[in-house]
């Protein structure tokens, strides 16, 4: 492509003698009335078409103000194109909806058909001040400076600016140091970790079904089945809390959310890894819900791939090769939980997770 | 400062050397004047606001659709904020636990964090609770898409030139707040859906560098998740974000007054002044009545289509299985991010672990985008160099390069947005996950070069076409038949003032490239950086169409009289090159 500067207009200049370079601004075009500019009955034609949307309006008022009071908070109607839906949600947004758009119409439509339309100019004025207004501010502050002495007096100078530049410090310490605990070794720390006293010390933890809460009998894990679980000790938490006269329910979406565990049975021999089939028990293994991604709970199982996939982001992590990811933004593998059964034929964890399940941070 | 400088105890003394400043007393004012009586010339009498208002009223604003936009995210938040302030009369933003006594059956008996209970009483047992819940959100999303879209044409038409770099910087900061005090928002009501992004954030901020678990702490108030995340950012969501919009938007409008709105090009619009029509009583009545549209059709949306449904997901709990969980879809561009970045940016240093992999796509992406648009406007002053005030928009196609690099963004926006959906593009298409985000990953990529090209093409075609119309006139469809047997379709001039808008356009020359030795042959770093500099106003500015001259107009009607029409493309090339 040939640059088109001014070599370009000069050539054409030279071709045809006095012609100017550029086009000249032909000015605003000449105004078209409006045909209720001139006609009367127009303008009356208009007239009515804004009262009769500002009339609508009131009408809707009306009729939000009725349906408020008259129609039954319960009932469903079906609508068209939406299907069954709350009559009482959409008779008020209907009304309400009317009863405002009409408002803009109307002054919308006066706007268009009566009020002028004759375009206005307004010159704009360069932004910038004078240079003696410039002059003058910059004379204002210096001398102000002066007044104050501010450029004799460093010790003033030096101290207020340690002063102005320290007295934040409180409030941002009071903020950044009240904030939250700083206890954070406890991200490593789960439920399943077997407790060293109190009354349970030194006991496998159950894996109970969730949300039944109930134990699981080894035989009843079917193989290619899945089961989401949580820790016994999840009950000694909410006990503890009754005792120490706190509500049942704190801290326990604390200890869920890392303690969370999906458990499937596999033929012995489809295992790849052989630390995933020891640590499990005649094919059934366990692992971390917890995505060591960012966290979502990891829980739909593929059974023909043996794959376990998190809906978040899509990391897919292969229960023949000890939960490695196969696919997605994870890098880790999920913690597996080693389990055993107890004297009853219950499914338990005789030890905690081996190292930090959830996502990753800089000291796990 | 008068007054001050006044010597005192000069005469007259006593109480009437008070008085004399007084202006004497004026005889009744008749006419228009005496309009301003009652409360609005008792205010006058002590504010003295008649002087700016008639100033102020008379102001005068250019009329198109695309200026539209603007007010349609002002007039949305304005509705989130009064609807807001309806749902904190309901709402308990806390996250301790209490049974469900409510209406809503499916739920009854069930364990639930009191912020959960709330937003299902304020939906099902509230008169009209869920209307304003419903415009709330819709408001929301509306806000969203009106200031992005808003800024693209902010953008497209150069309308962030200079003088206007600092609202356009205002501007981008009040999109960031805007998908930030809409995450906070939405993650409130303590759902099933929310709790999941809850969840996510927490994981991004482990990932950051050596204080990772800390920031988590502290913000979380201890573990995950806590009782302290949805009162803190309720605090955000009601206080803090909207106190910032608000300033920010107050300063972002006065400096439109300041400025005065920016207008297209056309026939009457010069540099120098601004053709529309007056505040009052048009704009007045233009602008009111657009409010009450834009209210009246998020409240119908809302009357007529569900967002966010939050008794179909239940009370957040961390082990249910959320499956297709995406966030709103301003988000989604974030989420497709993690979505596409591999593990294998988790790198293990030494005993500690360092994850890229969520880092660079949850902590750097959109300071990272949000500051790469904030500076734009700078970025391209300094490769144009130019250094004028500028009133008058761009026709985008006169911008090639600005508009393909705009259109490169979008092109990137999308995939990443596609990224956050790629499950259920996985499920709609029948497509492995796996192949559509590794197609993904490799459009990243390629996607933003292709569509710049495309676009700058398209652009410089555009440009070529005007030329051809105002060259060679409107097809009028008449054919015309030759003495000889030729036909020739009969073209219609065009008026001058449809002309005017094709040829006002200026033609940016780019930066030479001067020696880079210095007077002793030397190469010199300064000049290094001017190189630097012209290379990027060769890649700014080459290739551009300038518009017809009069003397080229002249010369296509004395060519067109004998000859065919030249085509689009050799129009560009009237006149000899240069090489
Ligand atoms: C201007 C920008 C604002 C945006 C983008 C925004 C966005 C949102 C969103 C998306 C939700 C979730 C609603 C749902 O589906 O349940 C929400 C909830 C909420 N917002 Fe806002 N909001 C804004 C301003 C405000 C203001 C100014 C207030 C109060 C003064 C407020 C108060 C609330 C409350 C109390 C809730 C929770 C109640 C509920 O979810 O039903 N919002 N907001
Ligand atoms: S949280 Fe599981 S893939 Fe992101």
């Amino acid at each position: 492509m040939s640059e088109h500067g001014t070599t370009h207009d000069e050539v054409s200049r030279a071709a045809t003698g006095t012609l100017p370079q550029r086009f000249d601004d032909p000015g605003l075009p000449p105004h078209v009335p409006r045909q209720a500019d001139h006609d009367e009955s127009a303008a009356k034609r208009a007239e009515r078409q804004v009262a009769v949307m500002f009339g609508l309006s009131i009408v809707s008022t009306v009729a939000f103000l009725v349906a408020y009071f008259a129609v039954d908070q319960r009932s469903t109607v079906f609508f068209p194109g939406i299907g069954s839906t709350n009559a009482y949600h959409l008779v008020l947004g209907v009304t309400l909806a009317l009863s405002l758009l009409m408002i803009g119409l109307g002054a919308v439509h006066w706007a268009k058909t009566l009020m002028p339309d004759h375009e206005v100019v307004e010159e704009r004025h360069p932004l910038r001040s004078s240079d003696e207004d410039r002059e003058h501010a910059v004379a204002t502050i210096l001398d102000g400076g002066d007044a104050a002495q501010l450029p004799r007096r460093n010790m003033i100078k030096y101290s207020l600016g340690g002063a102005l530049g320290l007295f934040s410090l409180p409030l941002v310490l009071q903020v950044a140091g009240s904030l939250g605990p700083t206890n954070v070794s406890e991200l490593a720390e789960t439920l399943w970790d077997i407790p060293t006293e109190g009354k349970h010390a030194g006991k496998p933890i159950r894996l109970m079904r969730d949300p039944q809460n109930t134990p699981i009998k080894a035989e009843e894990v079917a193989i290619g089945s899945v089961f989401h679980v949580l820790p016994e000790s999840l009950d000694w938490h909410k006990e503890e809390n009754v005792e120490a006269g706190r509500a049942e329910w704190k801290g326990v979406l604390d200890e869920k959310a890392k303690a969370a565990v999906i458990l499937v049975r596999l033929d012995p021999k489809d295992f790849v890894s052989t630390k995933a089939r020891d640590w499990g028990y005649q094919g059934i293994v366990a692992y971390s819900k917890i995505c060591t991604h960012v966290g979502c709970p990891v829980g739909l199982y593929e059974q023909k791939t043996h794959n376990l996939l998190c809906p978040c982001h899509q990391s897919t992590f292969d229960v023949t090769r000890d939960c490695e990811v196969v696919f997605g933004p994870a890098k880790r593998a999920l913690p597996q939980l080693k389990i055993t059964v107890d004297a009853d034929g219950y499914l338990v964890a005789p030890e905690g997770f081996k190292e930090p399940v959830g996502p990753s941070y800089w000291e796990r | 400062m008068s007054t001050a400088a006044a010597p005192r105890g000069a005469a007259p003394r006593g109480a009437a050397a008070l008085r004399t400043d007084d202006p004497a007393v004026r005889p009744e004012p008749t006419g228009t004047v005496k309009k301003l009586g009652g409360l609005a010339g008792w205010v006058d009498d002590r504010t003295g606001v008649a002087k700016g208002a008639g100033h102020m009223l008379k102001k005068v604003f250019p009329d198109h659709w695309s200026f539209m936009l603007g007010e349609i995210a002002m007039y949305s938040m304005i509705i989130c904020l009064l609807t807001g302030v309806f749902l904190t009369f309901w709402f308990v933003p806390s996250m301790g636990e209490v049974p469900y006594d409510g209406s809503y059956i499916p739920l009854q008996g069930v364990q639930m964090s009191e912020a959960y209970k709330t937003t299902l009483d304020i939906s099902f047992d509230i008169r009209g609770g869920l209307l304003i819940r419903q415009i709330h959100h819709w408001a929301a999303l509306m806000f969203v898409v009106a200031v992005m879209v808003h800024m693209f044409r902010v953008f497209f038409t150069g309308a962030f030139r200079k003088p206007r770099e600092i609202n356009w910087v205002i501007g981008t900061v009040l999109s960031l707040l805007s998908i930030v005090e809409g995450f906070a928002g939405y993650s409130l009501p303590d759902d099933l859906l929310s709790g999941t992004g809850i969840r996510a954030a927490e994981g991004f901020m482990q990932s950051i560098p050596i204080v990772g678990s800390y920031v988590a702490y502290f913000l979380f108030g201890g573990p995950f998740p806590g009782e302290a995340i949805i009162p803190r950012f309720y605090t955000a969501h009601v206080l803090i974000i909207p106190a910032i919009l608000i300033g920010l938007f107050t300063a972002h409008l006065l400096l439109v007054m300041v400025h005065k709105h920016t207008q297209y090009p056309g026939p009457g619009r010069t540099n120098s002044n601004v053709v529309g029509f007056p505040l009052m009583p048009v704009y007045m009545a233009k602008a009111g009545g657009f409010f009450f549209i834009v209210f009246g059709a998020i409240a119908l949306v809302s009357a007529l289509f569900t967002i966010n449904p939050i008794w179909a997901y239940g009370p957040y709990d961390p082990s249910p299985v959320t499956a297709g969980s995406q966030p709103d879809w301003y988000m989604l561009f974030a989420d497709g991010g993690l979505r596409l970045l591999p593990g294998w940016l988790e790198i293990p240093i030494f005993k500690w672990t360092l994850s890229l992999n969520v880092a660079i796509g949850a902590l750097l992406l959109i300071p990272v985008m949000y500051t790469l648009i904030g500076i734009y406007p700078f970025l391209e002053a300094w490769v144009t160099g130019d250094k004028r005030e500028h009133h008058l928009l761009d026709r985008p196609r006169n911008a090639p390069v600005r508009t393909a690099l705009g259109a490169a963004f979008i092109a990137e926006y999308f995939v990443l947005a596609m990224a956050g959906v790629n499950d259920i593009l996985a499920i709609k298409f029948h497509l492995a996950i796996n192949s559509i985000t590794r197609a993904l990953q490799l459009l990243f990529f390629v996607l933003p070069v292709i569509v710049f090209w495309v676009t700058k093409r398209l652009c410089l075609s555009l440009q070529r076409a005007d030329r051809n119309l105002v060259l060679h006139g409107r097809e009028t469809g008449n054919i015309y038949r030759s003495a000889d047997g030729e036909f020739t379709e009969i073209h219609e001039p065009l008026d001058p003032y449809r002309r005017w808008t094709l040829v006002q356009h200026e033609v940016g020359t780019p930066l030479a490239l001067g020696s880079t030795k210095d007077a002793n042959g030397v190469e010199s770093p300064l000049s290094k950086k001017a190189r630097r500099r012209a290379r990027w106003s060769q890649f700014y500015f080459r290739d551009s169409v300038a518009p017809v001259t009069p003397a080229e107009l002249a010369a296509a009607h004395h060519h067109g009289e004998h000859d065919a029409l030249p085509s689009a493309e050799s129009a560009t090339h009237v006149g000899p090159s240069e090489h």
